[in-house]
């Protein structure tokens, strides 16, 4: 007797819990019935185009062979990565994708904050204004039309290597030749993103307080003295995250610019890891090894970034997450 | 209070000014070269090609021979069409992504916000991407390849929501209590008070349709279906010439190709410049909000 009133009452007790928890629910779901519809299309379309692809890489762990789909395609374990690995072309396109990358830090980064310094102490705000809108716009030039006209620029006979010609350059074209890609490479670079790049730094560099710099002048403190004791320390922090999401991109260099600008004469230089995938993917359709060649590409990126994270988390409390 | 300024400051002020200066010469060169050598006469183009500040001769020979060119037209229209539908479908979606993101109550809010933060960190790359498109979803040779993959930008997303979060929770609670529905907040209240954001979003997805090639050159075989930039790619990375001029003679065909490139290069980069001026002022605002968090 006394064991079925123990039993009715745990009963009952977990039906007011279910009763509860189940409330709750009804709850959520009626009151953001709208939002729950509408988030159906938002979560469908992350599930499609950016999951799928993420489970898509197994492809690079399977001999991979469109007539019998992912499923039934052969496992092959690590074979792609190991043909990879002792490839030929290994070393090279690593080695051009660090370097590249590695370049482009060391230049455009101090260049795009000095460039943001000195535009910061251009006090004629209409001067300035026009200053910012006129470095923004090659942002928005298209990559085909920023190509075209590096290839016609320093073509034969093109513009800037007649340019070159009057301090005793040669007129050839210089895309043809290895040693002067990433020079190129790098320096179209920072003409087309130093403007648009400043924004974020002009943006904190707004955000430093004013009334600092006038305790600093009544102290005494010279031009240089306040920019590195109130502005850069200003700034620490937009210059940490930025450099942390730059160093999360290290072994990335886009393909879009490097696929439109080299040629067989350059591969030496100017192969990179993500031109060289689209080259074993798609136009010799080796699927499995160029996914697995990605996915090394990826994992890379993401060890590389949640370092940089957690160094900086460690030492500037600063961090993305 | 008067601070009298040292000659050194004054000296790099001088100098500062100079460098702007010349940083807007440096932007600005190459398109103004471009302009020059479209309206030169190309003969007398083929001889003198240093620096020029005026076009040599002047002819709109290559302006009409690009216009009358159908593959430039076709490619125009299709890239116009997938501008505006690509545009409209991405504004859309990526405020629905945001707002969801900053309903407080809603259980989905957290875990969604990490289910799409995670992609901008990781993702299945260039392949498994082609091989879902092209092979399962058989989305190859539609505009639907071009616009689905892109439909959301995370990055974008995520300053959009810090915009949202801005707009103060009283006129929204008020909304609800008067009986309005999230849907009906969101169009009727929140995206008409982010109009800027809304515009500086609208630029950078419609600059970036505007601007995409890779996409199309993966997905688009008929060509009377590839957008401007893949005639554009033709005209000035291939060097097939042919697809411009019909019947012209061989050595017509040179002379002429050269200011038809630059010709090319300005009517497909136009547009932009000139939506350009008119979102800019709302750039800052937008980027700024975006980047403190």
């Amino acid at each position: 007797m006394k064991n079925v009133i123990v039993a009715a009452a745990e009963n009952s007790a977990r039906c007011v819990i279910n009763n509860g928890f189940g409330q709750k629910i009804q709850k959520q779901f009626s009151r953001y019935k709208y939002l729950y519809l509408m988030a159906i299309p938002v979560i469908l379309y992350y599930l499609i185009f950016c999951y799928l692809p993420m489970g898509g890489i197994v492809i690079a762990f399977k001999q991979y062979e469109i007539a019998k789909g992912i499923f039934a395609s052969e496992w092959v374990g690590l074979k792609f990565f190991k043909e990879f690995f002792s490839g030929i072309y290994f070393w090279r396109i690593f080695k051009n994708t660090l370097l590249i990358s590695f370049y482009d830090l060391l230049f455009s980064f101090p260049i795009t904050i000095g460039f943001a310094l000195l535009l910061n102490e251009i006090k004629a705000m209409r001067f300035k204004k026009i200053v910012q809108s006129v470095t923004y716009l090659p942002h928005f030039i298209s990559m085909v039309v920023l190509c075209g006209m590096i290839v016609d620029f320093f073509g034969k006979d093109g513009v800037l290597t007649r340019f070159f010609m009057a301090f005793g350059g040669e007129n050839v074209n210089y895309l043809g030749y290895a040693q002067y890609f990433r020079p190129l490479y790098i320096g179209t670079n920072i003409w087309q993103s130093v403007g648009w790049g400043s924004i974020i730094y002009l943006a904190a560099l707004a955000g430093v307080d004013q009334e600092l710099y006038e305790a600093a002048v009544v102290d005494g403190a010279g031009y240089l003295k306040q920019l590195w004791h109130i502005t850069l320390p200003g700034i620490a922090q937009t210059i940490i995250v930025m450099l942390i999401l730059r160093i999360g991109q290290l072994v990335s260099v886009g393909y879009e610019k490097i696929i439109l600008l080299y040629n067989s004469g350059t591969f030496e230089t100017a192969d990179v890891i993500s031109s060289y995938v689209y080259r074993m993917g798609l136009a010799h359709a080796r699927y499995s090894f160029s996914t697995a060649v990605g996915l090394f590409q990826s994992v890379i990126n993401l060890i590389l970034l949640i370092a940089a994270n957690t160094f900086s988390k460690r030492f500037s409390e600063t961090s993305l997450f | 209070m008067v601070i009298k300024k040292s000659i050194g400051r004054r000296c790099f002020e001088v100098m500062n000014v100079l460098f702007m200066l010349f940083m807007m010469v440096i932007t600005i060169y190459p398109f103004y070269y471009c302009i020059t050598c479209s309206l030169s006469d190309s003969t007398q183009l083929i001889g003198a090609r240093g620096l020029m500040l005026f076009p040599k001769g002047f002819s709109w020979a290559a302006y009409r021979a690009v216009i009358a060119n159908p593959n430039i037209f076709s490619g125009y229209r299709n890239t116009i069409l997938l501008v505006v539908v690509g545009t409209c479908l991405n504004l859309l979606f990526t405020s629905v992504a945001a707002f969801l993101l900053t309903r407080r109550g809603f259980a989905l809010r957290k875990p969604l916000a990490l289910f799409m933060i995670f992609t901008m960190y990781f993702s299945g790359g260039m392949i498994p991407g082609y091989l879902l498109i092209n092979n399962y979803l058989n989305l190859g040779d539609s505009l639907w390849a071009l616009i689905l993959p892109g439909l959301i930008s995370t990055y974008n997303m995520l300053i959009m929501r810090t915009n949202f979060e801005g707009i103060p929770t009283a006129i929204t609670e008020a909304a609800t209590i008067d009986g309005a529905n999230d849907i009906l907040i969101l169009f009727r209240i929140i995206l008409p008070l982010s109009i800027p954001t809304i515009a500086v979003m609208a630029l950078f997805y419609g600059v970036g349709h505007w601007n995409s090639w890779f996409n199309a050159m993966l997905y688009i075989e008929t060509r009377n279906k590839y957008p401007l930039q893949l005639i554009l790619r033709e005209i000035l990375l291939l060097n097939s010439m042919e697809s411009m001029m019909g019947d012209t003679s061989a050595s017509d065909k040179f002379i002429m190709g050269e200011s038809i490139k630059y010709a090319t290069i300005l009517v497909a980069t136009i547009p932009v410049l000139f939506v350009y001026p008119f979102i800019q002022k709302y750039f800052v605002k937008g980027i700024m909000i975006g980047a403190v968090k």
